[in-house]
């Protein structure tokens, strides 16, 4: 039998989707994982890249931490923790967490700073206080460039947590880990076709949710925002920050 | 570092192997990224396509893409040609937009120029455009170079010789020195590599210092905004 009719008959196989080890458990586990490391990466990354974003201030220092974490090579920080630390669900956490926060910290500022200063400026001039320009005028002004860094970083997460069931624990990587051990090829492929829908699939719900959520003027005159953001040295280095390559 | 001492021949011929499966897929990338920028390019609806796909592409985990290529490829699971040709993939994702955005950033008065003087078309394409699109493209390999050391890591988890095997060695031991001593190899790799493409693009484009050097690093790092843009769009969009 050719590979890929035993992999579909792998897939299509009614044991394959119940049961602790099956495909709706393991795809759960998988996004459970990447949605506790996005919460958190989020909660750190959002609010020190608006700030930057905002004020201008630490962003050499943000740049600079971003660069050097995003060479960092995700299997040997996964490993790391994992010894340091001890077993459990925490450590690789900790390590994805580290590992998302550079591409949402740059796709933030990148974003805020992205915005044409003259608005920026007509906000103040019109009155309105600091808040109000961050979250009235930069933040939806900003926004399809924060989305760039959001789904590279979801993305990220969600190839990355793959690699998680090595160290071992569970998500869709379980099936290319022990169909690896067992030899058995067609679950590792199965395994495989499975993170790349998911990837595939999550990427599209975040572009529809992309353009409900940015602006369509933002979208319409994206020749404009480029033109504006080539004047925009200084957000350079974020931007080159903000890819950090699946895993 | 006494592990590392002991064990440094071993180290280096995994960083060796490392090396080889990150900058393969880097030329080759940068090969088929060139022509196929400037044959798209010109046609609308094939920009659109190979915008589209190269996303698409550049979306599939690279583990799962080692594991996908094996039997569309024929080759066996640990041949290292999965690893080159899964990373030549994302090398041309992320560097036929850039180099897209490359050949858009040359001044289109320069090329009517050269076309006046009496320039050829391949001659043109060979000393106008390719040069003066360096800086952007420079940008692009950048980032490619940085993602590739990282990525091919991730093969060792198939039993693929390289710097990784450190990692998964050093899980199953319980031996924390050689996942730092990986760690550590993995990152200078990236660095050197990152400084060598530096000062090549430094000797490759000496007129980029020739003006004034305040509004030089301006209009440079403004063209690698542009380019990173486009890189990070294209893992998203």
């Amino acid at each position: 039998m050719n590979i890929f009719t035993e992999t579909f008959a792998w897939l299509a196989d009614p044991t394959h989707w119940s049961g602790p080890g099956g495909i709706p458990v393991r795809l759960l586990e998988h996004l459970q994982y990447s949605f506790l490391v996005l919460v958190i990466a989020a909660a750190i990354a959002v609010p020190v890249g608006l700030y930057i974003g905002h004020t201008g201030r630490g962003r050499v220092v943000a740049v600079a931490v971003a660069g050097a974490l995003r060479a960092l090579p995700t299997l040997g920080l996964l490993v790391l923790f994992a010894l340091v630390a001890g077993s459990g669900l925490m450590p690789p956490v900790w390590a994805l967490v580290i590992l998302t926060v550079p591409p949402l910290l740059a796709g933030t500022y990148a974003g805020i700073s992205s915005v044409d200063s003259n608005v920026v400026d007509a906000a103040r001039a019109m009155g309105m206080k600091e808040l109000q320009v961050l979250f009235g005028v930069e933040v939806p002004n900003g926004l399809l460039v924060m989305f760039g860094g959001i789904r590279t970083a979801v993305l990220q997460v969600i190839a990355t947590v793959s690699v998680v069931a090595y160290l071992p624990l569970g998500g869709l990587g379980r099936y290319l880990f022990d169909g690896l051990v067992l030899q058995d090829f067609p679950r590792m492929l199965a395994g495989s076709l499975l993170i790349a829908a998911l990837a595939i699939v999550v990427d599209l719900v975040l572009a529809a949710v992309q353009r409900l959520v940015v602006s369509p003027g933002l979208s319409a005159r994206s020749k404009g925002g480029r033109k504006a953001a080539t004047d925009l040295s200084a957000a350079a280095p974020a931007a080159a920050a903000v890819q950090g390559g699946t895993a | 570092m006494d592990w590392f001492l002991a064990n440094s021949p071993m180290v280096f011929e995994r960083a060796g192997q490392h090396l080889v499966l990150a900058l393969v897929p880097m030329v080759l990338g940068l090969l088929i990224s060139i022509p196929l920028a400037q044959v798209s390019r010109r046609h609308s609806a094939l920009r659109q396509l190979v915008a589209t796909v190269s996303s698409l592409l550049y979306t599939i985990p690279s583990l799962a893409l080692f594991i996908i290529l094996p039997p569309l490829l024929g080759t066996r699971i640990l041949d290292p040609l999965n690893v080159i040709v899964a990373l030549t993939i994302y090398a041309v994702a992320l560097l036929v937009r850039a180099a897209m955005d490359a050949f858009d950033s040359v001044d289109d008065d320069l090329r009517q120029a050269a076309v006046a003087m009496g320039y050829k078309p391949a001659a043109r394409f060979l000393q106008i455009d390719l040069p003066l699109s360096l800086p952007v493209m420079f940008a692009g390999l950048r980032v490619v170079s940085v993602s590739n050391i990282s990525l091919v890591s991730v093969a060792a988890l198939l039993g693929v010789g390289n710097l990784g095997m450190l990692f998964t060695d050093g899980l199953q031991r319980n031996f924390v020195t050689e996942v730092v001593v990986g760690i550590v190899a993995i990152l200078l790799l990236a660095v050197v590599m990152d400084a060598l493409l530096v000062i090549l693009e430094r000797v490759l484009t000496p007129w980029t210092r020739a003006g004034s050097v305040k509004s030089d690093a301006h209009a440079r790092s403004g063209a690698e905004f542009i380019a990173d843009a486009k890189v990070h769009a294209g893992a998203g969009s």
